[in-house]
């Protein structure tokens, strides 16, 4: 991993509904094993932003550059759809707000792993078993509930399974909505320490969308505050977090309830 | 290892009327390697906010913050990150952790983030916390829940694991027994012996005296308008 390999680069990304804008003029560039946060209440085009750059919406303008392992920067936004969906079984993975849009609830929680394996050519079913048994272990799923289907597991338990079935085929770029939103605190905190564990181990990147300023401050690096669609503060994640700069992030910071 | 040069501070407080609040001007200051300099000044005068710039955690408004070769003031997150995971480590007074976290790990934490081997980097935060007589049932527990005094160790742990060229002492024995203190007062003087520039905030004066080479006094910062 050398330090000034760009692995995706971002630059006037702009998305309206009618009149109205999701999201304006977004620019940055995002290095491997980095984790950049995306904050702002409802409603500032946080999302919006996650799902053009995942390519889940198209925008209206702009170039999402991603350093593919063949060819490698290239415009995401210009690829074939075979192409865009063969980067989303492979080097990308998406951790959904709710872990049921990410999984497949009528399939097993081994499935749901396998099948991804499968996606990219896997077919010899002891391996298949064995990754997915390997990857529940390492999202803390105990290996007797693999052949239970996820409408049998807990919130928790679920958006584990998830990020398993995301992480399996070893993406290098992870777009999460919201991915502890929903949950209790306690298993809030334990799916945060498997997710930074996992940014290590893997030397992930990932594009973490949340309203949550705790669970930022916590995983991510640098961060980016929206408003009404645009970026109006971008820095070090505590450095944007202690010493806000703009009125609408003071207003932010200082709104947090204090435990 | 660390110099300062005429760095401004400014508050702007949007949410209240967007009153401005200068804080610091003409702040000027070094470190040399093996050296250890002393933040003095009433409370509330700018030590904590001036260890804060350095660290890259709060904006400067002018100057230079050079620590090695980094202008801090002026550098992107990502080499403010490099900057910490290397080169300049902190111990400061809070301990921001995930709650399931337990502190053998906290500690080696930054060990692992520079690749050390995870049972190497687990060996020497035992070590460190041993010395710093936090003891064995502890040391599987998330520091979120200790005692003052225990986070303050776990802290100070953090930020001795690795050697660090350069390091920032937010009043590291503020609430530390006697036995401790001494542990401490060892270890910053075994960081000063291997060449590391350290500037703190010591308001235990024994403290101060014994291993500071020399005092700042952060008052001559403030801007006239406000003193």
């Amino acid at each position: 991993m050398t330090r000034d390999s760009l692995l995706l680069r971002v630059t006037g990304l702009s998305k309206h509904y009618g009149s109205r804008i999701g999201c304006a003029d977004v620019s940055f560039d995002l290095y491997p094993g980095e984790v950049m946060g995306i904050v702002g209440e409802s409603g500032s085009g946080k999302t919006t932003l996650l799902n053009c750059l995942a390519g889940v919406l198209p925008p209206d303008s702009g170039t999402v550059m991603f350093d593919t392992r063949t060819d490698g920067l290239r415009d995401t936004l210009c690829m074939s759809e075979p192409e865009r969906r063969m980067l989303g079984r492979t080097d990308w993975a998406f951790v959904h707000q709710h872990a049921r849009d990410g999984l497949r609830m009528n399939v097993s929680a081994g499935g749901n792993v396998g099948e991804r394996l499968m996606a990219v050519g896997a077919r010899n079913y002891g391996h298949i078993r064995r990754a997915a048994i390997d990857w529940l272990d390492r999202v803390e799923i105990a290996e007797d509930r693999i052949d239970d289907r996820p409408d049998r597991f807990s919130g928790g338990m679920q958006q584990r399974l998830a990020i398993a079935r995301s992480l399996v085929n070893g993406p290098r770029l992870v777009f999460m909505d919201e991915p502890t939103g929903g949950l209790d605190v306690s298993v809030q905190a334990r799916l945060l320490d498997l997710l930074r564990r996992l940014v290590r181990e893997m030397g992930l990147s990932a594009i973490v969308v949340t309203h949550d300023l705790a669970v930022v401050r916590l995983l991510a690096h640098r961060l980016m505050v929206m408003k009404g669609g645009h970026v109006v503060e971008a820095g070090l994640t505590d450095q944007v977090l202690d010493d806000p700069q703009h009125a609408y992030t003071q207003l932010l910071v200082s709104s947090v309830l204090q435990v | 290892m660390i110099d300062i040069e005429d760095v401004a501070k400014r508050f702007v407080l949007h949410t209240q009327g967007g009153a401005v609040i200068e804080v610091m001007q003409g702040a000027s200051l070094s470190v040399g390697r093996g050296e250890c300099v002393a933040l003095a000044g009433a409370s509330g005068v700018g030590k904590s906010t001036l260890m804060r710039m350095i660290y890259g955690n709060y904006t400067a408004q002018g100057g230079r913050i050079m620590v090695g070769d980094v202008d801090v003031a002026s550098t992107g997150p990502r080499d403010i990150l490099e900057l910490r995971r290397h080169t300049l480590g902190y111990v400061s007074q809070f301990l921001r952790v995930v709650p399931r976290v337990s502190t053998l790990e906290v500690v080696a934490e930054p060990l692992r983030a520079v690749g050390v081997a995870r049972n190497a980097a687990r060996a020497r935060a035992r070590e460190m916390l041993r010395r710093l007589n936090i003891p064995e049932p502890l040391r599987v527990l998330s520091p979120t829940t200790f005692s003052g005094g225990e986070r303050q160790r776990v802290n100070i742990a953090r930020g001795f694991v690795l050697d660090y060229p350069a390091l920032l002492l937010d009043e590291p024995t503020a609430s530390l027994d006697a036995t401790n203190r001494a542990v401490v007062l060892d270890l910053i003087g075994a960081a000063k012996a291997r060449g590391a520039a350290i500037l703190g905030i010591f308001h235990d004066e024994a403290v101060r005296d014994q291993v500071c080479d020399r005092v700042v006094d952060v008052s001559d910062f403030v801007p006239e308008t406000s003193a």
